[in-house]
């Protein structure tokens, strides 16, 4: 047997919850947090003194699990307060699932609030400068992205009218979402015309920001089974990180997620043809058309024209961030944690509207920094098994 | 791991870029360049590092025009002859095209000495 499939199947999502999306004034970072985290374990038909392991990362809190466990009055056995930026999440999937399969702890929490929008409505980064990028004004993180989508139109021929694409298809998916904050018609004209940012992104090009907080519970596979919700199981995790400055980054149309989406596949032991929904981390557009390549599903260099006519908006041939994504469902700073929500309520049947025909096999890509660091799961119900 | 100087090696670029000098580090013996300066040559780990005075010749790896209420500025991406990125801007036009070869120079951004970049005349 090897090694990297013995996490399969072990351990589940057995409940969610998020809480003020959108611009919600009056409440704190952690408040958002704490409302996600209640409605997670309610959702779980657990308690809160049930829970006793607390994953979380945050550009709020210093020490995001010491805030969290003081907050909800935690004891806890087992933390993970690692700070990988947006695919933090995702990184602390693999670690809870380490953690409860060892018997470290017996249900995790992994949450996360912030309050950016209201509180002054620019993306907070707690992240230092980088003393080789300080004199030249280096936008943080807007400018890593339209370098790398300035470099992919170079190489292969993308167009602004590709990247727009992503975010129509974003936007369709955000209408039939109620919990979606920008929602209204969007064409490719809206998006190119849109004051450009950084070229050759536009605000269109960009993900929202937004207030929100969201919360899953893990547990022990056969403990969800007992539990009120239909378990979502995570089937495989993969993690990789090559840089920290967009400088040091060798290739800027080639990810990590090259390396961290073949060692999900690999523990899931799916392929790319069984996987129903695609949950990619889409800052800005380019990252999606980035993550598609490079965790398989169409070849390097053809994400812009993959895209193009509709495949991955609402009747397209594959479902890529069915809650509107990043660009128009929400995005409170770190948005990782809401990719899994989201495929949790397309596993569990749960997404309304929006709900996909056949939804037995999810992936959830976040991203982290400039396209630093990459962490892919996967995630089934009882068929995938 | 040998001695290390007095200061270290940001603070040694930085007094090189004082005096009007854009030095970046190379392996005695291996010849390999790194950029920014550090303390051994990532992954392969050679720490017998000696500055050199860099070529300053360079082409845009990528660019970006940032815009905003007061004016714009263009971020690049510079790969120099060297073999070695590095973060900059090319001052005196808007943008330009990936692949154009730029030329360095030392200016003063902010009160302090620092590496931009200018087009390579006739191109």
């Amino acid at each position: 047997m090897r090694m990297t499939k013995s996490l399969r199947g072990k351990v589940a999502i057995a409940g969610v919850g998020s809480f003020n999306v959108g611009n919600v004034p009056g409440f704190s970072a952690i408040e958002n947090l704490g409302g996600a985290a209640l409605r997670a374990i309610a959702d779980a038909g657990l308690k809160v003194s049930d829970i006793d392991a607390v994953f979380s990362a945050s550009s709020a809190h210093a020490f995001p699990t010491l805030s969290v466990c003081e907050y909800l009055g935690l004891k806890p056995t087992f933390v993970g307060g690692a700070n990988v930026g947006g695919a933090s999440f995702e990184m602390h999937v693999v670690e809870a699932a380490l953690a409860l399969e060892q018997g470290l702890c017996n249900a995790a929490l992994i949450c996360y609030g912030s309050n950016q929008r209201s509180a002054g409505g620019r993306l907070v980064s707690m992240a230092e400068p980088q003393w080789q990028e300080q004199p030249y004004r280096f936008r943080m993180p807007i400018n890593g992205y339209s370098l790398a989508a300035a470099r992919h139109m170079h190489q292969y021929g993308t167009t602004r009218e590709m990247l727009a694409e992503v975010a129509v298809a974003a936007r369709g998916w955000a209408n039939l979402n109620p919990e979606a904050f920008e929602r209204g018609p969007l064409t490719i004209d809206d998006v190119l015309s849109s004051r450009m940012v950084a070229d050759p992104l536009t605000l269109r090009d960009c993900c929202l920001v937004t207030d929100g907080g969201g919360a899953i519970v893990m547990v022990r596979a056969d403990r969800a089974r007992d539990l009120p919700q239909k378990p979502v199981y995570f089937l495989g995790g993969g993690m990789a990180q090559w840089h920290r400055s967009i400088t040091e980054m060798p290739d800027l149309t080639i990810t990590a997620a090259t390396e961290s989406g073949p060692r999900a596949f690999e523990m899931a032991g799916v392929k790319h043809d069984d996987i129903d929904l695609l949950m990619l981390y889409d800052a800005f557009t380019i990252n999606t058309i980035l993550f598609l390549e490079d965790l398989g599903f169409c070849p390097k260099g053809e994400g812009g024209r993959f895209v193009q006519n509709g495949t991955i908006a609402p009747g397209g041939k594959l479902a890529v961030n069915t809650n509107g994504g990043g660009l128009s469902c929400m995005h409170p700073g770190m948005y990782g944690l809401f990719l899994i929500i989201e495929a949790a309520r397309q596993l569990r049947n749960e997404a309304g509207e929006r709900q996909l025909k056949k939804a037995d096999i999810a992936l959830c890509h976040g991203n982290g920094g400039v396209l630093s660091s990459q962490v892919t799961t996967i995630f089934g119900t009882e068929n995938a098994l | 791991m040998p001695q290390l100087p007095e200061i270290g090696p940001e603070q040694q670029f930085k007094n090189y870029l004082a005096e009007g000098k854009f030095m970046i580090q190379r392996s005695r013996s291996t010849g390999k360049y790194v950029f920014y300066p550090r303390v051994a040559i990532p992954h392969s780990g050679e720490t017998d590092l000696e500055w050199v005075e860099a070529s300053g010749r360079g082409t845009i790896y990528s660019i970006t025009v940032n815009r905003g209420k007061n004016g714009s500025y263009n971020v690049a991406l510079v790969d120099l002859e060297e073999g070695v990125r590095m973060m900059s801007t090319v001052e005196g036009v808007e943008t330009l095209p990936i692949g154009a070869p730029v030329k360095a120079k030392i200016t003063l951004v902010d009160d302090a000495p620092a590496v931009v970049f200018v087009p390579v005349e006739g191109e």
